[in-house]
């Protein structure tokens, strides 16, 4: 009983209270004819598309550079790869190993820059990010027009040139993760274990990442940085590799988010992609300082819980769909909260 | 209502913090327009007593003080600051407190500016008054004027040399008309000797217009020059009250440091007949830049396992030899250890080399608050020496490996006696001590073959002290490390060291065996006379 | 020969701290040729442009004097407003006192979101700027709820053709057609062919009057002494957190006049898109006049408007002409606006970085 009191102290109200939020649609669910097997269903498939996405800001969070409002430039460099394989015309499996493949180095080096220029501005980080991942995703905009691709299924039929917004990767490697052991029961209800399986070994990935000298090092950036340097550690360093590996990370969760979804968005579409993932770290009960791969897990399921949840009873219930706008505030409350947390006194 | 009394009469102060005397029975009083020299060690009292005298909140959360202060003969009880300023005691700190883009008028009449009314006021008050610049331009002026100092009241501050600050915060006290008491906290310090002189002259002609100054000072050359009476505390207690007529630098400077027989650390006598003379870390020409605490010009040689201490007063730049071989602070200079020379400014070098630190700035550089004993005492011997991880997949994955750093985390809990509930506990939720002790575990978990210690008893209690003090003692005799104390107390020095290098100005004054006379200490400390410290290096 | 030195560093030094403006002339005279627009239809342009945007952007600048950046806030003051205006339409109160009505509504609701906005960012020292730009975007969820849920059915909305056609909800465009261009055309003027919206200025002049009255009054002076030195100001009895709130109270109910302004000009409202961008552009406009997050001036906020529009009016056409594509110009001009917040941003950052490490070794005393 002790303990989970004290689980509850540590998870902090706002993680408590979605919970029960959460746990409530789901009881409510059934009685405004909205069938649990699809909802159930639908919440593990978006947990498995976004889970990669936000694993990705615990590196930059462990090592003391906040919130990556920066993401963007991640699932940029995992764009560039899902739409050259798509060009090579590759499929199945080997279509996204092949973009997995060319967003990386793409985002190792896009990572290298970005952490040196986070590290020129210290302190001013997370606000810097938010606009470098904006103006790169407008940049791209310009580049997607650009760029000299050429198979029919992606470019614009009129114009014969420029990628359009939207491109389906139907026939190219939708689903080719998630279909690995995944299986059906009854109509309702998918699992999408080879998705699941992935995330896992991301996440085991990490874990393991954090527990060697170099994960070591990077939490201990975080936590003091005068410590770490004390000790022998190359701070500026530090940094710049966990903004590689969070940019890495969001590479290969927009692929992972595409495979499932069925879609390539170009364009605006990243623009707003990091908020999400930030609430949801937030929410599994994460703070700017300091994240574990728990929260990650954690955080995704409440927040697409609540994304999947939302639309489809609240909507039953008072027939509006407020959805939108429940997420807006959930997810930018949650950043709110974070951001204002009054932090320990440190001196 | 004539005052028959002094203007402040404090009367029988006494303070103690946590069960820590700090101050006991102090009496002083102070007429108008009487400069009162206030002098002794860091940590003697100081800073207490005139926190006591401002009504600082950290006094009231303590459980107040004892005795009584009088200002022309009526009790007072400040419940803060702005209640002393309000009674005419004004106070300027080490540290300047003006606002750098205002110009020294600005910054002399702020949040007290002249203004004019206009019809807003009415509906949004006070605060829409508008400046009356030219106003507050003759207020500044007639403060400057009162100082009799060469200042432009159009400066800004970032645009001026450090004097002129000083004057400007000066300044800003006098123009506030009820001032009557200013206490000075060693204004000079940051000074040129000719501004130095100009200051004084100020606080001459202030105590002409009949302000009292209590002037805290570690240069007794300026105290004998200008006070018209002195007390010297030691140990929290008044232990000389004298005019300079009847003193003299030499007298002051043992009054400052003598101690009774009966202080609390007693020397070993084992440890003296102790006499390697091979060098172990050789230091020549070592410049430190680290703020506050600078090093200009040190050269020292370290023997083979001796216990050798480094002593001076606050911010002379003791500290900062240690930070700067340990990399921490822009340096240069040659240091070698072991006949292989240390790559200044990378932490790396000096920790590879077998060199380790604990230093004084614990919650700031020594621990990790928020992380748990096992970390804070294994990262360094983790990230130098590859200790403490296990080998997967042939050696391609090394990971921590918690059994071994739980375990070794254990020995020293044990060992220091750190007490905490587990070795997974936060550092942040130990005492002062115990932290103390966590980072003494952190420098011993690397094995090193010198270990610098800085101020290593500062803010922990007497019980705990001792525990530090032994524990350094023992490790020294147990494993022939080599240690290097840098302390501002120099009885706790002299307790436990072979020979002790006082700093003075960033350079070393003098190095003296440990048994030498306080009195010697004392001299060398406050540079004495201004070519004592040449003289000293000849003989 | 040291005097050429020094003008020589002089004028480094002017064009890396003029960075901004400076990138924005050249690119805009490269362009003006290249898009093909008459001059009349330029300066026409930038009138409109000016008296429309400017109010916004001059909210902005009395934060900065009190320390606390860029106030990403000032939506909060943009959405009172357009409540204000929705409110108005609804009553069919137009002209010119349409206007002031909607600003009397909106002003206690300004003052109550600026108050909220101050205090939440007294909770955030030091990171201001990111904390009101994520309550900006919590506050258009809030904003949502009360204007896409609320309206009609908790506040009564009588005009059905604001509303959505399920009965509650306004729409996503409302159309302002009362109160069209009632402040511009208040006082006509036509200057050959141009025609210039006086009373806009008139406005807009006493508000930069306001301004600079303002940082002569004893609480500008504090707000000043807050902004450099928290600390300092403190120690010297000045109230710090009152004073901030203040600042970002006024900033506030300018931003919702400002709102107002512009939105009169437009004509139509996207209700749940005008404050957002209201926003994003005096932010960038303000920097592109050269101002930091440090310091920003009347001078800045013009010359910010006049470089940003322009550069906002041109890009489009010089892209279509350039490169054949309008497209590459519409994004080019987003990439420009975000990208030079972004630079903006990284310089300040960069300088104060720098300028904390040269403090640090003046300490250093003479060695």
């Amino acid at each position: 009983m002790n303990r989970i009191l004290n689980f509850i102290e540590k998870a902090g109200w706002p993680r408590v209270i979605i919970g029960i939020f959460l746990l409530s649609l789901f009881i409510v669910a059934p009685f405004v004819r909205v069938r649990i097997d699809t909802s159930i269903s639908d919440t593990l498939v978006r947990f498995g598309m976004n889970g990669v996405m936000v694993l990705a800001l615990v590196p930059m969070i462990q090592a003391g550079c906040g919130l990556n409002f920066g993401l963007p430039l991640g699932i940029i460099a995992g764009l560039i790869g899902a739409v050259t394989s798509i060009e090579l015309g590759v499929t199945g499996l080997l279509g996204i190993l092949i973009a997995i493949s060319i967003a990386i180095p793409v985002a190792i080096v896009v990572g290298f820059v970005y952490g040196v220029l986070l590290n020129k501005v210290k302190g001013g980080e997370m606000m810097i990010a938010t606009y470098v991942g904006f103006s790169s995703v407008a940049f791209m905009c310009i580049m997607w027009l650009m760029l000299p691709y050429k198979s029919p299924n992606m470019v614009w039929g009129y114009a014969g040139a420029g990628l359009r917004t939207t491109i389906s990767v139907e026939g190219y490697w939708e689903k080719a993760i998630s279909n690995v052991g995944s299986f059906q029961i009854g109509n309702y209800f998918y699992c999408p274990t080879g998705m699941f399986i992935f995330f896992a070994v991301m996440c085991l990935f990490m874990w393991f990442f954090m527990r060697t000298k170099t994960g070591t090092a990077m939490t201990t950036v975080g936590s003091n940085p005068e410590y770490a340097r004390s000790a022998g550690v190359d701070v500026d360093r530090m940094r710049i590799v966990s903004v590689i590996l969070s940019t890495v990370l969001g590479a290969i969760g927009i692929i992972m988010y595409e495979q499932s979804f069925g879609f390539i968005q170009l364009y605006m579409g990243p623009f707003y992609m990091a908020f999400p993932a930030v609430a949801a770290i937030l929410i599994g009960g994460a703070s700017v300082h300091k994240a574990s791969i728990l929260n990650v897990v954690i955080g995704t399921f409440l927040f697409q819980g609540i994304l999947t949840m939302t639309p489809s009873v609240i909507n039953s219930l008072i027939e509006t769909d407020m959805s939108e706008v429940i997420r807006i505030i959930v997810s930018n409350g949650m950043i709110l909260y974070a951001l204002t947390r009054v932090v320990k006194v440190k001196s | 209502m004539a005052s028959l009394g002094p203007l402040l009469k404090m009367e029988g102060i006494g303070k103690t913090y946590f069960g820590n005397r700090v101050l006991k029975n102090v009496n002083f009083t102070l007429e108008k327009g009487e400069i009162l020299g206030l002098v002794g060690e860091n940590g003697a009292g100081k800073s207490t007593l005139m926190n006591i005298l401002f009504g600082m909140q950290v006094i009231h959360e303590t459980g107040g003080y004892e005795g009584r202060v009088l200002i022309n003969n009526r009790e007072i009880h400040f419940e803060n600051p702005m209640n002393a300023l309000e009674a005419g005691i004004g106070m300027v700190h080490q540290e300047f407190s003006l606002i750098p883009g205002f110009s020294a008028a600005e910054n002399i009449v702020l949040n007290r500016e002249s203004t004019r009314y206009n019809i807003l006021v009415e509906s949004f008050g006070e605060r829409l008054k508008t400046l009356d610049r030219f106003k507050m331009k003759e207020r500044a002026q007639a403060a400057i004027e009162k100082l009799n100092v060469q200042l432009n009241e159009e400066t800004l501050v970032t645009e001026m040399p450090v004097g002129h600050k000083q004057f400007t915060e000066i300044a800003r006290e006098i123009d506030k008309e009820q001032t009557q008491i200013l206490v000075l906290d060693e204004p000079t310090a940051v000074l040129t000797e000719s501004e130095a002189d100009i200051l004084l002259e100020s606080m001459k002609r202030l105590s002409l217009l009949g302000i009292a100054i209590i002037f805290i000072s570690h240069r007794l050359q300026e105290i004998m020059e200008i006070c018209d009476k002195i007390i010297v505390l030691r140990d929290g207690e008044v232990v000389e009250e004298t005019v300079p007529a009847q003193t003299s630098i030499k007298d002051i400077a043992s009054h400052m440091v003598g101690r009774n027989i009966d202080s609390a650390f007693t020397r070993d006598s084992e440890n003296l007949d102790r006499s390697s003379t091979k060098p172990i870390l050789k230091v020549k020409n070592l410049w430190v830049d680290m703020p506050g605490e600078t090093v200009r010009n040190v050269s020292l040689e370290i023997y083979r396992g001796e216990v050798f201490g480094i002593g001076g007063l606050a911010g002379q730049g003791k500290l900062g030899i240690a930070n700067g071989i340990m990399g921490m602070f822009a340096s240069g200079g040659t240091v070698s250890f072991e006949n292989e020379e240390i790559i200044l400014n990378d932490p790396r070098s000096a920790l590879s080399k077998g060199l380790s630190a604990v230093f004084e700035d614990r919650r700031g550089v020594g621990l990790l608050l928020e992380e748990p004993i096992s970390w804070n005492v294994t990262f360094t011997a983790l990230q130098m020496q590859n200790k403490f991880l296990k080998s997967y997949l042939g050696g391609l994955l090394r990971i921590r490996d918690t059994r071994a750093i739980n375990e070794c985390t254990r020995y020293y809990i044990e060992a220091l006696e750190i007490k905490c509930v587990s070795e997974s506990q936060q550092v942040q939720e130990l005492s002062g001590g115990n932290q103390q002790k966590v980072c003494l575990a952190k420098a011993f978990a690397t094995r090193p073959k010198l270990l610098f210690v800085a101020e290593p008893t500062r803010g922990i209690d007497v019980g705990a002290k001792k525990v530090v003090l032994d524990t350094l003692k023992n490790y020294n005799k147990k494993y022939g490390t080599t240690i290097v104390m840098i302390s501002s107390e120099l009885e706790e020095l002299r307790s436990i060291c072979d020979r002790i290098a006082i700093v003075n100005e960033g350079k070393i004054a003098g190095i003296l065996p440990a048994t030498s006379e306080s009195t010697e200490f004392g001299i060398l400390m406050l540079g004495k006379v201004e070519n004592g410290s040449e003289s000293e290096k000849a003989s | 020969m040291s005097k050429d030195i020094f003008t020589k560093d002089n004028l480094q030094h002017f064009l890396i701290s003029n960075a901004v403006p400076i990138i924005f002339i050249v690119l805009s005279v490269l362009a003006i040729p290249v898009s093909r627009f008459s001059g009349q239809y330029l300066v026409q342009e930038m009138l409109i442009r000016l008296s429309r945007d400017s109010f916004l952007v001059l909210s902005l600048l009395i934060p900065v004097m009190a320390g606390m950046g860029l106030n990403f806030g000032m939506v909060l003051g943009a959405m009172a407003g357009e409540i204000g205006l929705i409110l108005i339409t609804d009553w069919n109160i137009v002209g010119i006192q349409g206007m002031f009505l909607a600003m009397i509504i909106s002003t206690p609701l300004a003052i109550l979101l600026g108050w909220m906005c101050g205090a939440i960012l007294n909770r955030a020292k030091g990171r201001e700027m990111v904390t009101s730009f994520i309550l900006g975007f919590f506050m258009n969820g809030v904003y949502q709820l009360v204007v896409l849920y609320g309206f009609g059915k908790i506040v009564p909305i009588r005009n059905p053709q604001l509303l959505l056609s399920r009965g509650f909800g306004i729409r996503n465009v409302t159309n302002l057609e009362g109160i069209r261009k009632c402040l511009d055309n208040l006082i006509p003027l036509n200057i050959g062919g141009v025609s210039v919206p006086i009373a806009t200025f008139i406005v807009i002049g006493l508000f930069c009057l306001f301004v600079v009255w303002f940082k002569k009054t004893k609480l500008g002076q504090d707000m000043r002494a807050v902004g450099q030195d928290m600390d300092v100001a403190r120690s010297a009895g000045i109230e710090v957190e009152r004073t901030r709130i203040i600042s970002i109270v006024i900033s506030t109910v300018l931003a919702c006049y400002g709102q107002i302004i512009f939105l009169q000009n437009i004509g139509t409202m996207n209700t749940y898109n005008s404050h957002e961008q209201a926003g994003m552009f005096a932010i960038a406009a303000l920097l592109v006049g050269g101002a930091s997050v440090a310091k920003a001036t009347i001078p800045n906020v013009f010359l910010g408007v006049i470089l940003f529009h322009l550069m906002f009016v041109v890009s489009p056409m010089a892209g279509k002409y350039l490169i054949g594509q309008a497209q590459l110009g519409e994004y080019f001009r987003v990439f420009v606006s975000y990208g030079i917040i972004a630079i903006a941003l990284a310089l300040h950052a960069w300088k104060r970085y720098k300028d904390k490490e040269r403090a640090r070794r003046s300490l250093r005393g003479n060695a």
